[in-house]
Order: structure tokens, then sequence, then C-alpha cells
């Protein structure tokens, strides 16, 4: 789960991490209250869970209360990127003597922890990293070990942090690597840490990206979950424990693991059609699993045909046949059904349906066989 | 022969009391595999179906002389009982489970290098492996495999295991070994660790490698079968029409940037001389042709 910058530093709080005093605002009195608690100058960002915001306007400064109520007003509802502006982060202005980046993530071909650490900050990681390697200091981190601050200071000194800067720094990036493991990020990153003219060194923005395995042990989470901005259609999978993701073609898909479900949108495709969603309904899936996944799809007016395809592992293919007979017995499917069953309890799954097949609801004997029938269905 | 297990590797299965525990490690045993013990805490001195379940990992293994275990326990327990595992003796695990926090798994992945380095972890979040006839741990359905070799799989997806094992023994080619090795970003088995295990057994004649999006092990094993691989491998890679920037399910599914895209894995497994092809069938397909040329 990708936090709002606003909920990301929120987070850092928690860890001590120092961030620009500052708060949420959804409307301009909002925005105008906030400015005046926090002091002018103030910066107005719009929260969006995309990158480019300060390019598309979504990111301005204001030195009193006509700017605020200027942009704030104009960046409210702002679209950038498809996605609409509807709340706004509004903090002091920090001067800015320094830029630099700083993140911890993890490096999955060496499996440790990744520290990444650079004086040149402000600008996208990945074109410092394209056009001047060197520039940035990596640091591998044993998950057992763990960062100390006599690390970290060798570390800051490594990356040509400024000399008055690396003190703080060091201690900040100890903070920062304690949020990413005890908060459960996969992702923890601070682009630009600034140092300030006076000497002091803090978060100007926090991009956080939570480990949603690790949510069992994080009730407070859901305060993040409540404003996650999901098409409804995903929400209401995930509601259902269903793994969906909407796409724009005109072929349902329903299969059991991520991999199989993958290759089916492949599939697809490369017989002609267009995959109208991603959805792994999960391993030992049972009927009503099933069930919610037909229904799920059933919402969703560009689908023409639904393509269910099962291999049963730990998933049984009986009960996947069970669900879509319940399915089909609570809501009216509109788009024609092509299954593909195989694995554990094929035979007795088959069975279960063989006497409700029709020619809305067939089955064929392979994948690619399933896939050719869909398009065609979806073609029509 | 066969890779990692055998027919005389005795399992124990922690949580065989357990619904999901008990389905698929009596499934095991049914299969021909020597399940000879369970662990659940609290529970040692009854048993399942006949088989006897013991308190600690420690004791089953003292009790029975297991040197596998097949894990399946919840996420939120996992880490320790594979832990366990590794402490009470064992040096094969299997772990199935789904959802670890990626942080418990590098914790866990990290210990079992640094202290216990003679243990194999298989997985997290994989099907598990079966050597057809002789042993299977996990939840992979029996029936779907063919005993005899020549062909090794290995597989980073779960139902694509088996999608590959049936595209294989539908045609009448037996398997060595099939290894799933799970989508998550830890896994404590690798391509190249099977890949290797393939290439010094003399029984696998060829590699089945099933891929997927997200991270760079299938390049990184391009790369070692450019340098070491004498035996011809065929590789299917899933998700080339995966969008960018969403998890595809599996923790590690996932584009990010222009790094991890079906593409660009096909196209090194392409230039270390993989035959890849384009869907699950086609690779079937392609291994018959090469099986029936050896």
């Amino acid at each position: 789960m990708d936090l709002f910058e606003y909920q990301g530093k929120q987070y850092f709080s928690r860890f001590d991490i120092p961030v620009s005093p500052g708060g949420v605002a959804d409307t301009v009195e909002e925005a105008l209250s906030v400015a005046a608690r926090v002091g002018f100058p103030v910066v107005v960002k719009a929260q969006v869970k995309v990158g480019g915001r300060g390019k598309a306007g979504g990111v301005k400064l204001a030195t009193n209360e006509d700017e605020v109520r200027t942009h704030a007003g104009a960046i409210l509802g702002l679209d950038i990127k498809g996605h609409v502006v509807k709340r706004l982060w509004v903090e002091h202005a920090s001067d800015i003597e320094k830029e630099y980046y700083a993140s911890f993530t993890l490096d999955r071909p060496n499996k440790v922890h990744l520290g990444m650490l650079s004086a040149q900050g402000g600008v996208e990681i990945e074109v410092v990293a394209e056009e001047n390697p060197d520039a940035i200091a990596m640091l591998q981190i044993d998950p057992l070990v763990g960062l100390d601050v006599a690390t970290a200071r060798r570390w800051v000194a490594e990356a040509g942090l400024d000399e008055e800067a690396r003190a703080q720094a060091a201690e900040l990036l100890v903070k920062l690597y304690t949020c990413y493991v005890e908060g459960d990020c996969d992702l923890a990153e601070v682009n630009p840490l600034i140092l300030t003219p006076d000497g002091r060194v803090h978060a100007l923005d926090a991009k956080v990206t939570l480990d949603e395995n690790a949510a069992f042990r994080h009730p407070e989470w859901e305060e993040f979950r409540a404003t996650e901005t999901e098409d409804p259609r995903e929400k209401m999978a995930k509601e259902k424990g269903l793994n969906y993701i909407g796409l724009d073609g005109t072929v349902g898909i329903i299969a059991n693991g991520a991999g199989l479900a993958m290759s089916t949108l492949d599939v697809v495709n490369q017989v002609g059609g267009s995959a109208a969603n991603f959805l792994d309904i999960g391993g030992g899936a049972n009927a009503d699993v099933m069930a919610a996944a037909l229904e799920v799809i059933n919402t969703d007016p560009k689908v023409k045909s639904i393509f269910v395809n099962i291999f049963g592992g730990i998933t049984r293919v009986d009960e996947v046949a069970k669900g879509v007979i319940e399915a089909l017995s609570r809501v009216t499917i509109t788009a024609p059904i092509v299954l593909r069953l195989d694995g554990t309890n094929a035979v007795e799954g088959r069975a279960i349906l063989a006497s409700h097949l029709n020619d809305r609801l067939l089955t064929e004997p392979t994948m690619l066989d399933a896939a050719r029938r869909a398009v065609a269905f979806a073609n029509q | 022969m066969s890779i990692f297990v055998d027919e005389n590797t005795k399992v124990i299965v922690q949580g065989l009391t357990g619904g999901q525990g008990s389905f698929h490690g009596l499934r095991n045993r049914d299969y021909g595999t020597k399940v000879v013990g369970g662990v659940t805490p609290g529970k040692g001195g009854t048993d399942v179906d006949g088989i006897p379940v013991f308190n600690t990992v420690a004791e089953a293994v003292a009790a029975t002389g297991a040197t596998a275990s097949f894990v399946v326990v919840p996420p939120k327990f996992a880490a320790d009982a594979i832990i366990e595992a590794a402490q009470g003796g064992i040096t094969f695990i299997v772990s199935i489970t789904e959802g670890i926090p990626a942080h418990d798994e590098a914790r866990v992945y990290n210990r079992l290098v640094e202290e216990f380095p003679g243990v194999r972890l298989l997985g997290p979040n994989c099907p598990g492996i079966i050597s057809p006839g002789k042993c299977n741990i996990g939840i992979t359905s029996g029936d779907i495999a063919l005993a005899g070799g020549p062909v090794g799989i290995v597989s980073r997806s779960g139902t694509l295991t088996y999608q590959a094992l049936h595209e294989l023994s539908q045609q009448g080619i037996g398997q060595t070994t099939c290894v799933g090795i799970g989508g998550d970003p830890v896994p404590g088995t690798n391509f190249i660790d099977c890949l290797a295990a393939f290439e010094a057994d003399p029984e696998t004649k060829a590699v089945m490698m099933i891929g997927e999006i997200g991270g760079s092990e299938e390049e990184r094993a391009a790369e070692w079968i450019k340098a070491h691989m004498t035996k011809p491998v065929v590789a299917y890679v899933a998700g080339v029409t995966a969008p960018a920037g969403r998890k595809m399910g599996h923790a590690g599914a996932i584009i990010s940037g222009s790094k991890g895209t079906a593409q660009a894995k096909m196209a090194a497994l392409s230039e270390a001389g993989v035959h890849v092809c384009l869907n699950p069938t086609e690779a079937g397909e392609k291994m018959v042709e090469i099986v029936r040329a050896l």
C-alpha cells in the first residue's frame, strides 16, 4: 500500500524523523487555517499517489493568505495524470541549503536490505543512477545486524554529504531504517532530505510503501486504508478476499494463482483478445470465493465474455464448480462463461457442472482452446 | 535420479492437525511420500490418520529420523516455524505459506544462511516439490506428474507449475523433479540453485523454467545458463501484458519503472540460448520436440 505524502510524514513522525510542521487541508479554509498555524511562507502540496505533481502545478509556494487562497483553490480538483486532487498538505516552507536523497528497500538479488544515499537529491534517483551512479552510496544491511550510528556516520561521509549535515543525517538515517523495519515498509524514501541554511537536517518529502502482508501486526494502518482511492470494483474484490486489478479489455478473467492469471492475460492477448481484468482467487478458494469472483466481474459493463481458468492444487476444482453454480443461482451473469478445469478434484468438478452446461456456460479441454472460445464470444 | 528429495526422504508436517495440513499431508502420504510425523504444539501424543503428532520439531526428528519438513502454518507463525525446523535438525524445509511479511522472510533467509548453512528452504509461497513416483512435498496434485524423467521443471508460479507438469505428462514426457520456488521477494531457493542441481543430475536431460515479471532472478539465471548449462532449457515468462506498477498477485511480481518486465527477461534468456516460448502450451510442445530428439 502506497501512502500519501502527508501520511508518510505522519508515519515518519512516529519514528521521530524530523519533518516540516504542517497539516492536512481538504478545503481552501482549512488550508488558510493550517497556514496561519505553521506560519508563512508555506508550501501548498497536492496529495496524489503519482510522480510529477510539481511539473503539473500541484506544488506552490504561498507567502500570504491571498496566495494560499489562490493556490489551494487551483490545486484542489486539479487532475494530475488522472488523479484528481482531493486533499492538500500545507507546510511551513523551508529554506534549502542542500538537497540529498535517502531510501531503504529490499535488495532482492542479495536478499539483504539496501540503503541508498546521495548528495544529489531533489531529482529522480533513477536519473542519478543512470547518469552518475557513483553519486549514490549504496549500503547493504544484514537484516540480522541492522544499522547502527557508527555505520551510518561512515556512510554519510562516503556519500559526500556536507560536513555540517553529517551528524544529524546519520541519526536520521538510523531512525529511517527503524521506520523501514519496524514499520514494515517495502520502501521508505526521503527525496529531498534537506539541510537548511541554519544547519538543520529534515525530511522534506516522504514516500512510503507498506507491506500489506504485515498488516496483521499494524492495526494503526486502518486509517491509511480508509483513504485508499481504489477503483470501486477493486475495493469490492478486496473485501471479498480476491486479488483484482481492472484493465481495459473485454474478456473477464478468473484464475487461481497469480502466475496462471498473468499467463491467462497473455494467452487471451495472443489469440486476439484483451483482458478486462486480472483476478486471482488465490490458493484454497472455496465455492463462496468463486461465486464472489463471478459477481465482481459481472459488475463490469466492458466484459463480453468470462474465462475461468482453474488448475487445482490447493484449490479444489469441485469447490470452484460449486461456486459457479452458486453464483448463477444468486445473480444473473450476463456474459457467457468459458471454463477450463484441471488439477485437484477436476473430475468431480466437471461432474458437478455437467448438467448445467449450455451454450452460455461451457467447458474447453485446454487453456488455449478456452481462450479462443472466450475471445470469439467477446469479439462477436 | 531426482534433486533435493527422493524415495527415502522422511518428511514431517508442521501444522498436520490443521485443515490444510491434514488434507495435503495425507495426500502427500497417499502419493507414497514417507510422511513420518506431524508437529503441533500441545497436540503431541495424538495422531492424524495414524501419523504420530509431536509437540516440537526436535521431538519429531528424534523419534522419526525425518530430514524434511512441510511447513503448513499461517503467515504470522511461519517465520518461527521455519527456524524451529532448522533448529530441530531438518535440512530441507518446504514453506507453502502465502502472505509472510517481507521483513520476516529477509530475517529468516539470513538466519538460515548464517546459522544453518546446511539447510535448504524452498519457498515461502510455493507449491512445493515433487519427484514423480518417489516423493511429493507440498500442494501439487500428484496425478498430474509422470515418473521416469527426463525433464526437470523449476517455476516461480504455483499454478503454472501444474500447467507445465500437465503439458508434459499429457504428451507422455516424464519429469525427474519439479520444483516450485515461489513468487515472494525473498525465495529460499532460486532458479540457479535448481538449474545447477539439474545440470548435475545425470537423469535430467532438459529443463523447463517458468518465470514471471518482477525482480531480476530470470536475468541472473540467464547469465548462469550461458556460463554453465549444457542441457537444453525451455522457458516461459508470465506477465507480458501486465501493467507497470501493479503487483500481480505475488508480492514479488511487480514491474517497477523499466525493471522486471517479461520482455527484458525473455530477451536475456533468448540471448543465453534458452528456447523462449510465448505460452505454457507452446513451452510444453517445444520440450516434447526436444525430448523426442534426444
